[in-house]
């Protein structure tokens, strides 16, 4: 089929490109702008660890084509290092509280979180709850990503207060 | 194979021109050609002219996956998502209006829905997750017409109509007399849903969910919706009760109704309510629940559902 041009922005950098319309995103950010961290799972919806900020909303990238990505900027978790490389607060997090064992699902959880606390500065534990259920983890469990959530939350709130 | 460019910015004479995807290694769905309609007029020319080869793309988030699958393998996919006359929200002083590209993040979270129709306020949470809920759409839910989704069940508890569009022709359906059996709606391959009008909630009506699935965001494994509408007195003058994941489509249960209307609630019709819904529900099991499960479930849930609505009701008229 006739490639379609399309325009996007990926994590801060701009991208022009002829893409063929049933080029799933996911597939489009890891085999063509190489954001090998954005992760495949099962490709219908339902693990969750394809998830990319679009236009910083959470959404399943094998659920979205490419084509439908044209004028709208994409966020993969390797938007999240600060500028100097080291882990953001929300990663260091998990990294405290054991929040990821094998790591496949951590990056789509990771940018649903990012969605939820660019959202809602202190989210409350139902919110992280909620934010976390669209992903299957099949290792790690949830309870220490939960943690790690509630322990930035509180110390969001703190500085708020 | 292809380099990166620094703007930051659209509109640059100098981004890097990338073919992606022409090798097919990476692609899952059968080839298709995409069409980004941005009026409604193109939408029903192509429909007509391609018919049951063209699919209409809204949120993606039924359809991607059969198409993922290979279990549907359009020839043609139109994607509504920049046809502006489907979008939109307005309530006037006895209806709200939706438009069929309302993403159900909107039914979760705005306040102008919440107000005139707290049901699907009530009910937006429990479809899929965060991240589906930012993508799929209204029209696309009533659309791909699952027995066991939210959004149909609520249609027919609030006695919405639902607004289809063809190239020649606009027809109002009754949400009871839109959704068909399972995945079929009263909607014709040239088609479209376009919108939905729904009663506004009154100060003197109830309403009910209960939903059970085997985890919170999993498709229900059964549902029960109740809206009631009492009078001064507290007699109930007109009462919907609707269950759902049990059945080709949402059911509504007539003889519930029949026992509630015109009666002040007591335990004593509520149980009546329970034994209505088992009776009239003949459920097939599925993979997570047998039949005597859903339908003992289903009464249950109905009857928690209308007693919630009566206890909404009895806080409001007074």
């Amino acid at each position: 089929m006739e490639p379609v041009p399309v325009k996007i922005v990926c994590n801060g950098t701009a991208y022009q490109l002829q893409v063929e319309p049933r080029t799933l995103l996911a597939d489009l950010l890891r085999s063509d702008l190489g954001s090998k961290g954005t992760h495949i799972g099962c490709e219908h919806g339902v693990c969750g660890a394809c998830t990319v900020l679009v236009d910083g909303e959470p959404m399943r990238s094998c659920l979205m084509l490419a084509v439908q990505a044209d004028g709208r900027t994409i966020q993969t978790v390797e938007s999240l290092e600060l500028p100097d490389g080291s882990l953001n607060e929300l990663q260091e997090s998990f990294h405290e509280h054991h929040g990821l064992q094998c790591g496949y699902c951590t990056s789509g959880i990771l940018m649903s979180l990012t969605a939820l606390f660019n959202e809602d500065k202190a989210p409350s534990e139902s919110r992280i709850r909620d934010y976390i259920q669209g992903h299957i983890c099949r290792c790690t469990g949830y309870q220490q990503m939960i943690e790690a959530c509630v322990e930035l939350s509180g110390l969001r709130s703190k500085e708020l207060s | 194979m292809f380099t990166e460019c620094s703007e930051q910015l659209f509109g640059s004479s100098e981004h890097s021109h990338i073919s992606c995807g022409v090798l097919g290694e990476s692609v899952k769905p059968a080839a298709f050609e995409y069409r980004n309609s941005r009026d409604e007029d193109e939408v029903f020319d192509l429909l007509t002219k391609y018919g049951s080869e063209a699919k209409v793309l809204a949120g993606g988030q039924s359809l991607i996956p059969l198409m993922n699958f290979r279990l549907v393998k359009p020839s043609l996919v139109v994607d509504i998502n920049g046809v502006s006359s489907l979008r939109g929200v307005k309530v006037s002083s006895s209806t709200l209006r939706l438009g069929a590209l309302t993403r159900h993040v909107e039914l979760e979270t705005r306040p102008d829905v919440a107000q005139a129709a707290p049901l699907l306020s009530a009910v937006a949470p429990y479809i899929g997750h965060p991240q589906i809920r930012t993508r799929g759409t209204l029209g696309g839910s009533l659309s791909h017409a699952d027995p066991s989704a939210e959004l149909p069940a609520a249609m027919v508890a609030l006695d919405a109509t639902i607004l289809v569009k063809g190239a020649s022709e606009e027809r109002r359906v009754q949400a009871e007399e839109f959704f068909k059996f399972h995945l079929t709606a009263d909607l014709a391959v040239d088609e479209l849903v376009v919108g939905v009008e729904i009663p506004v909630f009154g100060p003197n009506q109830g309403f009910g969910f209960r939903e059970v699935s085997a985890r919170f965001g999993d498709f229900a494994t059964v549902g029960a919706l109740a809206v009631l509408s009492v009078g001064p007195d507290g007699t109930v003058e007109r009462s919907r009760v609707v269950c759902m994941a049990v059945g080709p489509k949402p059911i509504r249960i007539g003889s519930a109704e029949s026992v509630l209307n015109g009666k002040q609630i007591s335990p004593a019709i509520l149980g009546e309510v329970a034994e209505a819904v088992a009776e009239a529900l003949d459920p097939i099991a599925d993979l997570k629940a047998s039949a005597s499960y859903k339908r003992r479930t289903a009464a249950t849930l109905a009857r928690r559902a209308v007693e919630e609505a009566w206890e909404m009701t009895a806080g409001r008229v007074s």
